[in-house]
């Protein structure tokens, strides 16, 4: 179970948090078709670090942006979104 | 080997006396003792059956790592199987029983395997049933009855298992003297410190090996350091086993409360599981000895040499009058002094290395016959205990005559905490031994586990002598691997570890291979020459030792599993006594039955009732979503897929969400309730699904729109009212409301409550949805069921809304909108937003989504029998299936049977004859292709 710090709530089990998609993946609404497919369907699938969106759903709300290990699990940071991505 | 209880000495108190059964039989023993120590100390020899030959199996350990001594232990449902006889503190009544063996432990037909020698090797059942799955058949009845440990509890466990949480500063595991050092230097500098030992007595091998420390006996050191800890405010857990070790130094711990088998007191729990989120963690797990490899080394009267020494000064007792003490370490020597200190022979020592001018081997030369570079080849015995060994010195053969072999193969850390945690391990040549060497999360290893003295040990006890029977040399004892097994694998040409992990079962057992892992890992380092790191090591995983299933479930057992949620009106529908069915987390009904009606005859009744006068339905649970702001319609033309921005104030329409991947989401209505306030529904199932999804857009997508979202599915409760004579119902209720038209929005009062009331047709019949706040809805319900039931009305549950839903051809999430289908294929795509501007508009471009060629598409189904669900559609039987049925229905004032389903190239194929067939089910029906709306095409009934 890892501990995920919250900017608004502070540090909280993973358990209160939802992952959304990695960084990468999010897909503005104007996007071209092969955009599209490059995002959805041809993202990278890294070992190691990785930008992730994650979600606090059992607390504020908010979506995050993690910097995070995908072995290790360390996670460097984590921050709200200042602007869509 | 006859074990005997010395007349002092150990930490059990002799003067009182707990009585239990073993195989029926009734013996004594003292509080502080495990069930091993209290048989061995009346002479019991013989504990169970081996795995897979059933070789007579005694007692090797004093501890966890035990792989011999698995008994069952209670009754009823409190029956725990493969216990560890030397994991569990005899209590007044205990009932153990041993295990895999028949008819009884004495006199075992399975042993028979052993007898004449025919010995299953590695991998026999992969060869012996390769290719011949009718001979697996035939035999699986009779090998699954041979082999095996023992039987799960048939009876429900009648006891509960708590789950708690805690933090600390610093947690040690391991409660020794390294362990207690830690707590002791930790609480001084005032941090918040959690000891847990999975033992009932803290003191570790303070206890085992009776020293004194810092000038006192170890008892008082112990008890001295325990007041200390105490004093200080430090949480001590005493049998409480540290099983695993997770991300960001999170640990579990198991706690039992009562022993296994063991009845808690009224309202106590049997067993509790800790998550512990610690600052830093100590690991003072200590160190396990390894058995030496050589023939008959699994029989009972052979030990390890430091197990002999915790029965000696723990519990008061000698295993055997005769000792024989192998080893490869300084350690066992303390062994042979406890022993002959006890009043028991010591035979011989026999050490595998050279002559060493350590102080205890040179006070054992001076005190008993000690022999250099010699090794055991073989133990001989029976069920009934050891009469003697062969060792080899030199190329010469030695008999000895003895009951008792005390053996040190050296000693593993006990890594397996510090490798769950992400740690890395070094091999330690000279030891034999893997050592924890670097620690990614805020965790130290201290003490015994952190790697072993140097100067005491050596890794001859890995090496086997030369002449030894490697098919009687045991290396996995529960699971019955022997020396033979893993050089057959490595011939066969298994290198990986893992592999030949997984085709000899090396370290596959219940012990997880706690004595084994280290021998076998040598074994096949020696067969390819090169160094044990470079075979590798298989992975730690947790739990550490083994847990209940029971602990890791807690409270989350029979209707606690997941909860249930309770519309409003459930009290009511309650009284009516409907059939329910849970939808998402909510108890719906799903038919409110008459007179013994079925649920098909209840539902149709219903639906009739429906179509030809009036029904009520709780919609209560439906997703609603309030979006609000000067934005809210150019957010809502985001998140639905058709247009939004022109609907007029007060008025709604249908409207559906896509997936970023252009696959339909969810589906329902939008209205717009105010200039810029909205409500949005969607699927009772797919709510949470849709909250989460608004907020991404909203937060993600389109950050810079001023637009708030509500989540109102709990707010607003419903009552869906429909039929041709619904108008005039609603009419009746609320005098003064002007009767919104189809797809309107009107606010009235029913019944005294403020109601919200939008028209929409779920059923095809003119009808209104009436959401008032929470519970206010009751009097709204009454009053519609009062006067409803004047017009021959009745209240109707989800199985009727499904049949009216088929009919009319309205989808359904989870039945046609299944993740898998396009606007296109549910014909939805006339209605798609043309400027695409909502999410999954871009994917929904690739061409493969555009055209219809090849894809499933929604089409309606027409027989004269019933059309069984979920069945697949066929030219012929049999024949590749084409399509499937979504959902299955029937003409509700009509005879004939309709279905909606799904079928290639489907919308091109009107008028054809197909069969619906499922196999599983032994049904089919005739069926013919026609157009998905039975009922009503027009839409002129719910329109004035």
């Amino acid at each position: 179970m890892q501990l995920i710090t919250c900017p608004h709530c502070g540090p909280r089990a993973q358990a209160e948090f939802e992952f959304d998609r990695a960084v990468e993946s999010v897909l503005a609404l104007d996007a071209t078709e092969a955009e599209a497919v490059a995002r959805l369907y041809r993202r990278e699938n890294p070992k190691g670090w990785s930008w992730e969106l994650w979600r606090h759903s059992a607390g504020c709300g908010v979506f995050l942006k993690l910097h995070r290990h995908t072995v290790t699990h360390e996670i460097a940071e984590v921050s709200l979104l200042d602007a869509a991505p | 080997m006859t074990g005997s209880r010395t007349h002092q000495g150990g930490i059990i108190d002799r003067n009182k006396t707990i009585s239990f059964t073993f195989d029926g039989k009734r013996y004594q023993g003292h509080p502080g003792d495990t069930l091993a120590s209290a048989l061995l100390a009346q002479g019991v020899v013989l504990f169970g059956r081996s795995f897979k030959y059933h070789r007579p199996r005694g007692v090797m350990s004093a501890g966890v790592e035990e792989p011999n001594a698995l008994v069952g232990v209670g009754t009823g449902g409190r029956y725990e199987p493969n216990t560890r006889a030397t994991d569990l503190f005899i209590y007044e009544g205990l009932v153990a029983e041993s295990q895999n063996r028949w008819p009884s432990l004495s006199f075992d037909l399975g042993a028979v395997i052993g007898l004449f020698g025919r010995f299953v090797p590695a991998g026999f059942y992969y060869k012996a049933f390769l290719g011949k799955p009718g001979l697996w058949k035939f035999y699986e009845y009779f090998i699954r009855r041979a082999a095996g440990l023992g039987q799960p509890p048939v009876e429900p466990d009648p006891d509960s298992y708590e789950h708690r949480a805690a933090f600390c500063d610093v947690l040690v595991v391991g409660a020794g003297p390294a362990g207690l050092a830690a707590a002791l230097s930790a609480s001084a500098l005032g941090e918040r410190v959690m000891l847990v030992e999975q033992d009932l007595v803290l003191g570790g091998g303070l206890i085992r090996d009776a020293d004194s420390m810092e000038g006192l006996p170890a008892q008082a050191w112990i008890t001295k350091a325990l007041a200390t800890l105490t004093e200080r405010g430090v949480r001590i857990l005493n049998r409480t086993t540290a099983i695993g070790y997770w991300d960001h130094d999170l640990l579990t711990l198991a706690q039992k409360l009562v022993e296994p088998g063991q009845a808690p007191e009224d309202g106590q729990a049997a067993q509790r599981l800790w998550r512990v989120r610690a600052k830093k963690v100590v690991l003072a797990t200590g160190a396990l000895e390894r058995p030496l490899p050589f023939a008959g080394n699994d029989k009972p009267g052979v030990m390890l040499a430091q197990a002999v020494r915790t029965y000696v000064n723990r519990f008061g007792l000698t295993p055997g009058a005769k000792a024989v003490i192998a080893t490869c370490t300084d350690d066992a020597y303390k062994t042979a002094f406890a022993l002959a200190d006890a009043g028991c022979e010591i035979v011989a020592i026999l050490d595998s290395r050279s002559e060493s001018p350590s102080e205890i081997v040179k006070a054992a030369v001076a005190r008993f016959k000690v022999r250099f570079d010699t090794q055991i080849l073989e133990a001989a015995g029976g069920p009934g205990g050891l009469t003697g060994i062969t060792a080899e010195a030199g190329g010469q053969k030695l008999q000895l005559s003895c009951d008792l072999v005390a053996a040190s193969g050296g000693f593993s850390p006990v890594a397996h905490l510090h490798m769950q945690a992400g740690g890395t391990l070094s091999w330690d040549e000279a030891n034999g031994a893997f050592a924890p060497k670097t620690s990614r999360q805020n965790q130290v290893t201290v003490g015994a586990a952190s790697g072993v003295d140097e100067a005491n040990t050596s890794a001859s006890g890995l090496t086997p002598p030369k002449a030894v029977d490697t098919k009687h040399s045991f290396v996995d004892f529960q699971n019955d691997v022997t020396l033979a097994d893993i050089d057959l694998a490595w011939q066969e040409g298994y290198r990986s570890v893992e592999h030949v992990k997984r085709y000899t079962t090396l370290g596959m057992a219940t012990d997880q291979g706690k004595t084994s892992n280290i021998v076998g890992l040598a074994r096949l380092a020696a067969l390819e020459g090169r160094p044990v790191p470079h075979v590798g090591l298989t992975t730690f995983r947790p739990p550490y030792t083994p847990t209940t299933l029971g602990l890791l479930a807690g409270h989350a057992t029979g209707k606690h599993l997941a909860v249930i949620r309770r519309p409003p009106l459930f009290d009511l529908h309650t009284e009516q006594n409907p059939l329910w069915l849970p939808s998402g987390y909510w108890m719906r009904p799903r038919a409110y039955p008459r007179n013994a009606e079925t649920l098909h005859a209840a539902a149709l009744r219903e639906a009739r009732t429906v179509r030809q006068g009036v029904g009520w339905v709780d919609v209560s649970t439906l997703g609603k979503f309030e979006v609000a702001g000067p934005d809210a319609a150019a957010f809502l033309e985001r998140v639905c897929a058709t247009t939004v921005a022109k609907l007029a104030v007060g008025r709604g329409r249908y409207s559906f969400m896509l997936r970023e991947d252009g696959i339909v989401m969810d589906d329902g209505t939008v209205w717009r309730i105010g200039p810029e306030r909205y409500l949005l529904t969607s699927s009772t199932g797919g709510a949470d699904r849709m909250s989460h999804h608004l907020a991404y857009v909203r937060q993600v997508l389109a950050p810079e729109m001023r637009v708030a979202i509500a989540n109102v599915q709990e707010h607003w409760t419903g009552i869906a009212v429909a039929g041709p004579k619904a108008k005039t119902l609603l009419a009746q209720l609320a005098p003064d409301l002007d009767i919104p038209r189809h797809m309107s929005v009107a606010r009235s009062q029913i019944a005294g409550v403020p109601v919200l009331i939008l028209a929409a047709s779920y059923s095809g019949e003119r009808a209104f949805e009436i959401y008032a706040a929470g519970k206010d809805i009751v009097p709204v319900w009454q009053a519609i069921a009062t006067q409803g039931t004047d017009h021959g009305g009745c209240a109707y549950g989800l199985e009727a809304l499904e049949i009216l839903r088929i009919e009319k051809g309205h989808v359904v999430v989870g039945g046609e909108i299944d993740g898998r289908t396009t606007p296109h294929d549910l014909g939805l795509d006339r209605m798609l937003n043309p400027k695409a501007t909502y999410v999954g508009a871009p994917a929904l471009q690739r061409p493969d989504l555009q055209s219809s060629a090849g894809r499933l598409r929604m089409v309606g189904l027409e027989s004269e029998t019933p059309i069984p669900e979920g069945s697949m559609l066929v030219s012929s039987i049999p024949g590749t299936p084409q399509g499937h049925v979504t959902g299955a229905g029937q003409r509700i004032l009509e005879d004939g049977y309709v279905a909606l389903a799904f079928l290639r190239d489907g919308s091109e194929r009107l008028g054809e004859h197909l069969v619906a067939w499922s196999p599983s089910r032994g049904a089919k029906a005739p069926v013919s292709v026609v157009d998905p709306v039975f009922y009503d095409h027009e839409g002129a009934r719910y329109r004035d």
